[in-house]
């Protein structure tokens, strides 16, 4: 953990000093401009969404006991996408803070997306999580239909909004790093003392039960507080896909399951990661930015792919 | 203090369905305290949901459960967890985590929100261990176990929770013969040297009958006989409740009612069985 700790404090560094604008000590005010009031709050804000999306993805995967869970499995980037679209669509000149409509709806449509899965998902005693997945996706599929409708009816506006889904950070300001700091502060410290809890899912939801751990209940708290951690990423980011499902599993891979472990290991992974990635993304075709979610999904997806490769030879 | 003679366990009109289907229906028993309660009966008979109902697993639809003088529902299942530890029959282990690991969650109950485990906790999970013979496989993940070695981590992670009582879900299935004698003669042992009290479900008629002083015979979901081994096990009971012909002798060493089974229409043939 020390190892990724430093590693992201050199990535941070150098992400910094990368861009169009060459930096030059000593900063001329248009230089300081760029580091201070661009580049800083990008580069801070993409560690936290990918540390925000790499816990998620741990709890998750935790919950569901599903390798494959990632954070938008309960229809939060769909919700946050139909409220970012309400907000472009309608023009609303909303400014809370220094932020414009398009994050606060965002965040407001991501967590009443969630809310109704987790509503939906509520039978009985225990909050079966397969119901919950089920709904999830029925829920994603009609927010998608509806910003898809929305859409069709103004196309004028259509690239603005796929852009923005597609995940990005150049609208990274300091208002958007004030606006979900308190709830990622809170969400992290949640998390971390779920770890044990965590631990004791894993041995299956009846095991845990006898261990003495009231299920309902803590599953109940832990889709609460991954909601908002999701909420947050993505009403500032669009949705950004595998960070959120390959970091956990990668920290697994040197640190193995324990959750005590593997959560604050996940967090700095996911910020590692993300950070390299927007990084690429900014650099890779300068002055042009790739949306930082396809570059994420364009290495991902075979990267993935490698690690299954290697763990399987592993397990022979 | 616990006093012997208090029953640590009791059911009263105890009854459950699945919705529409019932599994239990009107069970009335006790548990002695200090005793090995063997739970028998056929397959669908409906033992492990009389398990289920008994760790707070499963909510009885009628009737109520009375454990340690205090009623089932008003006990708290992190309380309840520091009272009775349960072994499951079956268990997934997908994820590798080591042994030691493992019967440590037992300890979860105990353990303070912020403090971790104490010097306390980790000499109650090595005694635990080395009473089920699996301190030799602390560090080993529990992937890489045998069945018969999940199993007795599993037990040693119930003795982990210091439990007043034991519930086991046809503990020795994964057990081969040997393993199999260890494990009750050490259910034995809990009971004479740590004052546990154990239920048990058995699928073998003549280990339940050689180990434990309370049976309960069930068919179809009702209790058909309770009571020490002799009384539950004759031939009687035996052949109406499992529809199979028996023959009771006497188990050299042990004296205890061993049972011999036959089918019912038996063939003329000398060969058949």
């Amino acid at each position: 953990m020390v190892g990724l700790s430093l590693g992201l404090v050199v990535a941070a560094v150098v992400a910094l000093c990368l861009g169009p604008v060459q930096l030059k000590v000593p900063l001329d005010p248009l230089q300081r401009k760029v580091l201070l009031d661009l580049r800083l709050p990008r580069v801070i804000l993409a560690v936290m969404v990918g540390a925000a999306l790499a816990v998620t993805g741990v709890l998750f995967q935790g919950l569901f006991r599903n390798p494959l869970a990632d954070p938008y499995v309960l229809g939060t980037s769909s919700g946050a996408a139909l409220g970012a679209t309400i907000a472009v669509l309608s023009n609303a000149s909303l400014h809370l803070g220094g932020l414009s409509a398009r994050p606060l709806c965002a965040f407001a449509g991501a967590i009443l997306a969630t809310a109704l899965v987790y509503g939906l998902g509520r039978m009985g005693n225990r909050s079966a999580p397969t119901i919950m997945l089920l709904a999830g996706i029925a829920v994603s599929a009609f927010f998608s239909a509806l910003t898809s409708l929305l859409l069709y009816f103004r196309q004028e506006e259509m690239a603005k909004i796929v852009f923005w889904m597609m995940g990005g950070f150049s609208y990274a300001r300091w208002a958007e790093v004030k606006m979900i700091l308190p709830y990622l502060l809170v969400a992290f410290l949640l998390s971390r003392s779920f770890a044990r809890q965590l631990n004791l899912l894993l041995l299956g939801e009846d095991k845990a039960h006898q261990l003495g751990l009231e299920v309902a209940v803590f599953q109940r708290r832990v889709v609460f507080t991954a909601s908002i951690l999701v909420a947050a990423a993505v009403s500032v980011s669009g949705s950004i896909g595998f960070i959120g499902m390959v970091a956990p599993h990668l920290v697994r891979l040197f640190i193995g399951p324990d959750h005590r472990y593997l959560i604050p290991a996940s967090a700095l992974a996911g910020g590692l990661l993300l950070l390299v990635a927007d990084s690429l993304a900014r650099t890779v075709l300068s002055p042009v930015e790739l949306p930082v979610g396809v570059l994420t999904s364009l290495i991902g997806g075979p990267f993935f792919l490698y690690l299954l490769k290697k763990s399987r030879r592993a397990l022979h | 203090m616990l006093v012997p003679s208090i029953p640590i366990l009791s059911v009263e009109r105890l009854s459950f369905c699945y919705g529409e289907q019932p599994i239990l229906a009107d069970l009335n028993f006790q548990v002695p305290t200090g005793s090995f309660t063997g739970i028998i009966g056929p397959n669908g008979s409906g033992k492990t949901t009389l398990l289920k109902c008994l760790n707070k697993t499963l909510t009885p639809t009628d009737g109520r459960v009375v454990f340690c003088d205090q009623d089932l529902r008003g006990i708290r299942v992190k309380t309840l967890a520091r009272m009775m530890g349960v072994v499951p029959q079956q268990w997934a282990a997908d994820f590798a985590f080591t042994v030691r690991e493992v019967v440590m969650m037992g300890r979860f109950p105990y353990l303070h929100a912020l403090s971790g485990e104490q010097a306390a906790d980790w000499e109650i999970g090595r005694r635990a261990m080395e009473m089920t013979k699996t301190w030799e496989l602390a560090d080993r993940p529990i992937t890489q176990l045998s069945g018969g070695e999940r199993q007795r981590v599993l037990i040693a992670q119930a003795l982990a929770q210091t439990p007043r009582l034991l519930l086991l879900d046809e503990p020795t299935s994964h057990l081969d013969v040997s393993q199999t004698l260890e494990i009750c003669a050490l259910m034995a042992e809990l009971i004479r040297k740590q004052g546990l009290t154990i239920i048990a479900v058995f699928h073998d008629l003549n280990l339940a009958g050689r180990y434990c002083d309370n049976l309960l015979l069930l068919k179809a979901g009702r209790i058909y006989a309770q009571g020490s081994p002799e009384k539950v096990l004759t031939v009687e009971n035996v052949e109406a409740v499992f529809g199979v012909k028996a023959v009771v002798r006497d188990e050299p060493n042990t004296g205890k009612p061993h049972i011999f089974f036959f089918m019912k229409n038996r063939l003329k043939s000398k060969t058949a069985f």
